[in-house]
């Protein structure tokens, strides 16, 4: 059998379980497809060693008969999250060389469901970021190319999105503060759910903004997605935000059937300067849930266009405090001090030199609307906006709609480069759909439904209710078939 | 409310970040378009609008304030850039 590595979850599951195919051959034609597809830079830390170690672990419960989920599935695993042995580092300077002594949650329960691990992927520094153009690594390239111009895999999880649209493991996690696992998936023709903030244990994932974090899968379809999703989610006594609540088995809840479904378009994402392509992907979008039984409700969402400035006074505001603990001391890189200098000068060099300029732009954005005096101007201000929008969201499923439907990104994916000379504030906008979601604290699903005209897939967005995640990959997989998206790039990157 | 070098500088001196004072004066530009952003919050009526704490209405959980790990030394500085005798090493804070 050939291009292993093309499988879906799903499929690769089926085959393993009928004995079709092992783990060992699946994860080898990974590993394969990994080590020769490093023009994409997608894969930062290859473990090919363990991968095999679990695959060869895996067909063992296979041939007992204990195949959980995922067993002998090959994932790859964002940089962010801690990895007991392997490097660790956040696609950042200031982590170089950590090698975690623990197992993050979210990974461990892949484990324990028998995934198998082919690397550690690309991201932007400490997940900040749009275009995976922070990297230390440097940037992850978009497998999908526009003649000879390579494009942003989108960000901050712009490695798991390219490993994955590049048919380099089956799936991969990715994690969500603002738009990043939404936005790549749709820039790199993939599906990628972010769960309902408390889902998934944050325990053992580099923090960025903790009371918006999320993790969740990056995969080639919304079964995949409801698959993963379930072996990644639990409830964790080591993460305090961590919901008590069983987790459904997701992929059962898919039937595809929706009539009678409401579903919302929200006025205010229809933005103006917004390219033709997008609004006519989303009235398409529209128009197949409808021909599949639902009923499409115009809504309003009235401060959504205080979301970014509020996500951009409380996202830096607790990256500020959760990125005190890089100081030199404990874990990661310490500066090279000359003589005479003390702590202080450890602390502010180690940090001067570990840190990007778009982390250390976020910190001091941070400092400054928590200092004394500020506070309340900008902090507390954002905290009360925030309230504002969660309650738009509120009043909408209140009113008996059941989902929201928008596009996930103002525009297809962008050249690398492209951006270097604008203002910050420009690449914000690319979360301009996707950051309401987090501030809310909802699940939020991105489903390929379309390809531009030059050839570039886009993504809408289907927004739940809170622990409805069943439900929203239910009304996403319905899209999914009416879309029929089936798009792949042209192989131009592996060197095998 | 614009920013000065020398805000930028305190910004910078909080943060625990070296910025050479060559730097101070693009930095304290990007603050003042990042906040030129922000200041749209100044729109929105939250006059009765309490800040927002969690996403879910919660209480965080409790537990027993007894020891439920420890004895693990060489795994907590396994990672430090310098550490002697089971300590972390950092250089001379007293004079």
């Amino acid at each position: 059998m050939e291009n292993l590595n093309s499988l879906t979850l799903a499929k690769g599951r089926d085959l393993l379980q009928s004995k079709d195919i092992t783990s060992v051959e699946l994860t080898e034609a990974c590993l394969r497809a990994a080590e020769g597809g490093g023009a994409l830079n997608a894969v930062v830390h290859h473990t090919p060693e363990l991968a095999l170690d679990q695959a060869a672990a895996a067909d063992s419960r296979l041939a007992q008969g204990d195949a959980p989920a995922m067993c002998g599935l090959p994932i790859g695993i964002k940089d962010l999250f801690c990895t007991k042995g392997v490097p660790s580092q956040a696609a950042s300077c200031i982590l170089d060389g950590f090698r975690p002594e623990y197992e993050s949650t979210v990974s461990q329960n892949l484990f324990d469901a028998g995934a198998v691990m082919i690397g550690k992927l690309n991201m932007d520094e400490f997940a900040m970021g749009s275009s995976n153009e922070t990297s230390i690594y440097g940037n992850a390239v978009n497998p999908w190319k526009l003649d000879d111009k390579q494009l942003t895999p989108g960000g901050s999880s712009g490695g798991s999105a390219a490993a994955v649209a590049a048919d380099l493991c089956l799936a991969a996690t990715g994690t969500d503060t603002g738009g990043s696992i939404r936005q790549p998936a749709a820039f790199a023709g993939i599906v990628g759910i972010k769960p309902t903030y408390g889902r998934c244990s944050r325990w053992g994932i580099v923090a960025f903004a903790s009371s918006l974090d999320q993790a969740g899968p990056m995969t080639k379809s919304v079964r995949d997605a409801a698959i993963m999703l379930e072996a990644m989610c639990s409830h964790d006594p080591k993460d305090s935000t961590s919901a008590e609540l069983e987790v459904p088995n997701f992929e059962a809840l898919l039937t595809g059937d929706i009539r009678g479904k409401k579903i919302g378009i929200p006025k205010e994402y229809r933005l103006d300067g917004m390219p033709d392509e997008i609004e006519k992907l989303w009235t398409d979008g529209a128009a197949m849930l409808r021909e599949a039984g639902a009923e499409m409700i115009d809504v309003t969402l009235p401060h959504t266009k205080y979301a970014l400035p509020a996500y951009y006074v409380i996202a830096p505001a607790e990256a500020s405090s959760n990125l005190a603990r890089y100081d030199g001391v404990r874990f990661g890189r310490r500066a090279q001090l000359d003589a005479g200098d003390g702590i202080t000068e450890m602390y502010e060099k180690s940090r001067a030199e570990g840190f990007g300029a778009e982390v250390q732009r976020r910190i001091m954005i941070g400092t400054y609307v928590l200092s004394a005096g500020f506070y309340d101007a900008y902090y507390n201000r954002a905290r009360r906006v925030r309230a504002l929008i969660k309650k738009d969201f509120e009043d909408v499923f209140a009113s008996g709609v059941d989902a929201i439907l928008t596009p996930t990104t103002p525009s297809a994916a962008f050249g690398l480069g492209d951006m270097a000379e604008v203002d910050p504030v420009q690449m914000y906008l690319n979360d301009v759909f996707t950051v309401t979601v987090n501030l809310a604290g909802l699940p939020g699903i991105s489903v390929p439904a379309g390809l531009d005209g030059q050839g570039l897939p886009l993504g809408l967005q289907l927004i739940g209710k809170p622990w409805q995640e069943g439900d929203l990959l239910n009304t996403a997989y319905a899209l999914e078939n009416a879309a029929g998206f089936s798009a792949k790039p042209n192989n131009w990157w592996s060197s095998l | 409310m614009s920013i000065d070098t020398a805000t930028a500088a305190k910004v910078a001196k909080l943060a625990r970040i070296r910025v050479e004072a060559d730097a101070l004066p693009a930095l304290a530009d990007e603050f003042n378009m990042i906040l030129g952003f922000i200041n749209e919050l100044n729109e929105v009526d939250v006059s009765d609008v309490e800040p927002m704490t969690s996403v879910t209405p919660q209480r965080l959980k409790r537990r027993e304030d007894v020891i439920t790990d420890g004895d693990q030394q060489a795994d907590v500085l396994s990672n430090a850039p310098d550490s002697r005798e089971g300590f972390f090493a950092v250089p001379k804070v007293v004079e």
